[in-house]
């Protein structure tokens, strides 16, 4: 495993410095944006005075360089400043909800990711009948509608025809696991429909493209059942691009949630996100925006890792 | 029945395939591909298919097990394997035969072993499916075929997976693999065609060994007679589809009753007449070449030789010899550490962007793999025309006229100039590389194993070629490949190379002329002959140096 060290050591000083630039990035953007904090606060009929003593005390007056360079240093001590609307401090807002957010990713991704790769098996193992196309029309079709969509559909059917889950997901602290789990189902049922077909066919594409590999030919010149040759002989090659896709949609899962979130009223970070961006409130804009940036990078380094260790010519050198 | 078995003892017979028709899906149709073969195998013989590409021997090989490959159905006949019928059999009773009753040796062990799994594991998975052994006896045989196929570490190599196993290991490997259930029949497909022929001559006696000691029957496929020679009893030569000649092994190659037979027969004798050497300049000559690659070991020590106007030189070695490394140096795409190329007497730089675009024009390639060396989608025409627009711009009437001139050339049509690749033979795709090269107006052009994709008639087909318009237009070749009869149809000089260094060169009769260098003879004994015995000779004579 020692060969594994260096390439991790390499990934992570990359991922450090896009980090660098996403923040250069989410900083410059929101500066471009029109309008800033103090005139969000006091509104359209605020005077000049007003306002310009709001931006000092908020040190809006201070030059761009000299306000990133505060705010990096900032950030490297843990500390994310504190809301411009109402002072309270950014990890505090933002902490239980990135929590919470997790908890849905982490829930569609335990119910998603091993129905896509079965499903996915299935196809490819029934390549071209009628449960291959079924299975590849109901995913597609699921893919296509818009999240929004999918979600009031499924409240239309569980809420307001079989009334089986409630429409709006709030968790509270006193909550049992049972009642998390009964008001989870429905977003989290909604995720999976959306990134079930991503994985599903990639894993049908990836298991076809080694099919037509001359070993797997030998496997079934040596007799071995087609099942067998599916899973054990075509699956650990097919593994680097099922490995992307996987995490790819599990990205997508924490950073992607928010029109999902906000059907539901979930009090998740994409909410949190949307709220402040209505209120100019930027130093929790910008640490979300740090939050799902770090997500994408991580998970992208664990997909380059997971690659190279599913890959026998790198997991055991000559 | 034949006069090498002996007629008292009447012979096992394990499979009968009678008017055998296989039909191979093109643009949405079925076409027959097999047009109604018979063959039969006994216990304890070796059947030779052979033939060109697309003669069907594969295929046929395939059918023995009831296969056939994607896009491919066995449309008619029968296929008889001990009683049992093979042809309409359910997958569920072929799967319980596959492997264990006939198994099968592919050509690229490399490709045909699964690269996830340690090489034992693969060994075992066909006697444990059929409970015949446990994991541990599975074991103990493996390393018992290991240690007869001669196999280095027989107790530790199949804990390897497939890429920690060099590739004339590998097809051991599989040898052994498909021996493990003891099978009534093995089909071997062309098994040593991707070797070095001093890796082939190991395999070939491994597979002689277990057919011998096992006392099972095989088809042994492949195109090159001198190899089939080695191993059969009886020949089948293949054409089309369809059988052109069976008849036993020394019939076949002494007196062939059919002339394609002999056309193939005579392939291997062809002999260039060695130009005499000429006083002048070399066009090229290397000195004293080091080169690596990045973080790597040198690949190439001190090379040195020289290619003159209207000669060919061929530069042999077994594959990571660094052959084709020389043809990287050569052409700038591997700058040398040490030593220079000169061209016509000039320096050239070892850097491929620093070197004008006259000196790029003088040399040219023809690659190994005429399918990938052309663009698909651009038509014979643009393949041709893009060198001349590119060195020279004569505008677009101009380059029409020298298109069809390159075409007669290489001895085909302005049919030619509006198809695509696909709608050309591999000899033609070849010979539209060739035009490529000669667009340019090159002094020298470098053949990487040019001829090592094509079947053996196309391939002496081209070699003449190259022949002739090496005469005509007085270019020097640098001819690089594996093959020694190659060497023999065209070389002029020759560069024995062996692990990066040269190892013995000059005019071809004196290095094909004893005393040789060691690994030259090697290399050299190491080529089958179309004498049977040739095998088993060689065999003696080097046990007896050892000894």
């Amino acid at each position: 495993m020692n060969f594994l060290f260096p390439v991790i050591v390499k990934r992570t000083g990359f991922a450090l410095l896009t980090l660098f630039a996403i923040s250069i990035l989410i900083f410059a953007g929101l500066e471009a944006l029109p309008g800033d904090t103090a005139q969000a606060i006091l509104g359209q009929g605020a005077t000049q005075e007003n306002l310009e003593a709001l931006r000092k005390e908020l040190k809006l007056d201070l030059p761009l360089h000299t306000r990133y360079a505060t705010w990096l240093g900032d950030l490297a001590r843990g500390e994310l400043g504190n809301s411009l609307s109402n002072g309270r401090p950014v990890t505090g807002m933002i902490g239980w909800r990135f929590e919470n957010t997790l908890v849905l990713a982490f829930s569609a991704a335990v119910v998603s990711i091993p129905l896509a790769i079965v499903l996915g098996l299935i196809c490819a193992l029934y390549q071209n009948s009628w449960l291959d196309k079924l299975l590849s029309t109901s995913t597609l079709s699921a893919i296509s509608l818009p999240e929004f969509f999918v979600a009031y559909l499924l409240i239309v059917v569980f809420v307001v025809q079989f009334e089986l889950f409630p429409s709006v997901a709030i968790l509270r602290p006193d909550m049992a696991l049972s009642e998390r789990i009964n008001v989870l189902v429905l977003p989290c049922l909604t995720l999976t429909l959306v990134v079930l077909a991503h994985m599903m066919r990639m894993t049908r594409a990836a298991i076809i493209g080694v099919l037509s590999s001359p070993y797997i030919e030998m496997a079934r010149l040596k007799g071995v059942k087609r099942a067998k040759i599916i899973f054990y002989h075509a699956l650990p090659n097919a593994l680097a691009p099922i490995i992307n896709v996987v995490v790819m949609d599990l990205a997508w899962l924490v950073v992607g949630v928010v029109v999902v979130e906000v059907v539901f009223v979930y009090p998740g970070l994409g909410q949190l996100l949307v709220d402040s961006v209505s209120k100019r409130d930027i130093p929790v804009v910008q640490a979300s925006g740090l939050i799902f940036a770090c997500t994408y990078i991580f998970l992208n380094l664990t997909a380059d890792v997971l690659s190279i260790l599913s890959n026998p010519k790198l997991r055991h050198p000559k | 029945m034949t006069p090498d078995i002996k007629p008292e003892i009447k012979p096992e017979r394990l499979l009968t395939i009678t008017g055998l028709e296989i039909e191979g899906r093109q643009d949405g149709k079925w076409k027959k591909v097999v047009k109604g073969v018979d063959l039969h195998l006994n216990r304890g013989e070796v059947l030779g298919l052979i033939g060109e590409s697309g003669a069907g021997k594969s295929t046929i090989g395939l059918a023995a097990m009831g296969y056939a490959r994607e896009g491919c159905r066995l449309s008619a006949g029968n296929i008889n394997y001990l009683g049992k019928e093979l042809r309409q059999a359910p997958e569920s009773e072929l799967e319980q035969i596959r492997g264990y009753k006939i198994a099968y040796v592919a050509q690229s062990a490399a490709a045909s072993f699964n690269p996830s799994h340690k090489l034992i594991t693969q060994f075992a998975e066909t006697p444990l499916a059929h409970k015949m052994m446990t994991m541990e006896q599975a074991k103990a045989k493996a390393e018992d075929l290991y240690t007869k196929l001669f196999l280095p570490d027989p107790a530790g190599i199949g804990f390897r997976y497939p890429h920690q196993v060099s590739g004339g290991q590998l097809q051991r490997a599989m040898v052994a693999m498909a021996m493990a259930c003891d099978p009534d029949i093995i089909i071997f497909d062309e098994p040593t065609t991707a070797l070095d022929v001093t890796t082939q001559i190991e395999v070939l006696t491994a597979i002689k060994e277990v057919v011998r000691k096992f006392n099972c029957a095989a088809i042994y496929i492949t195109h090159d007679l001198a190899v089939v020679a080695q191993l059969s009893h009886r020949i089948m030569v293949l054409r089309h589809g369809l059988c052109v000649e069976e008849g036993q092994a020394a019939q076949i190659l002494d007196a062939p009753k059919e002339k394609y037979t002999a056309d193939l027969l005579a392939v291997r004798r062809q002999v260039k007449d060695v130009a005499p050497p000429k006083q002048e300049e070399p066009l090229l000559r290397v000195e004293n070449i080091t080169a690596g690659y990045k973080n790597g070991p040198a690949v190439l020590h001190n090379v040195s030789f020289e290619v003159f106007r209207g000669r060919t030189v061929a530069v042999v070695g077994e594959s990571g010899s660094g052959k084709t490394s020389v043809a990287r140096v050569i052409t700038g795409f591997l700058p040398q550490t040490e030593g220079m190329v000169y061209f016509d007497g000039i320096e050239m730089s070892p850097l491929l962007k620093h070197r004008d675009k006259d000196r790029l024009r003088k040399w040219q390639m023809i690659f190994q793999m005429p399918d990938v060396a052309v663009n698909p989608r651009h038509k014979v025409k643009d393949i041709i025309g893009r060198p001349i627009r590119f060195y020279y711009n004569p505008g677009k009437k101009e380059i029409d006229r020298r298109v069809s001139e390159l075409l007669e050339m290489i001895e085909l049509n302005d049919k030619y100039l509006d198809r695509y690749p696909s709608e050309l033979s591999g000899g033609e795709k070849q010979r539209v590389c060739i035009a490529r090269a000669l667009a340019a107006q090159p002094e020298l052009i470098i053949c990487d194993e040019v001829t090592s994709a094509l079947d053996q008639l196309v391939a002496e087909e081209i070699l003449k070629l190259l022949q002739r318009l090496q005469q005509d237009l007085n270019m020097g070749y640098l001819f690089i490949t594996h093959d020694l009869a190659t060497v023999r149809a065209i070389a002029d000089d020759v560069v024995v190379m062996y692990q990066g260094r040269v190892v013995e060169h000059g005019p071809r009769d004196d290095v094909f002329t004893p005393p040789h260098h060691d690994y030259t003879e090697l290399l050299l004994s190491s080529v089958p002959e179309m004498d049977p015995n040739w095998l088993d000779r060689v065999l003696e004579t080097r046990q007896k140096k050892t000894a």
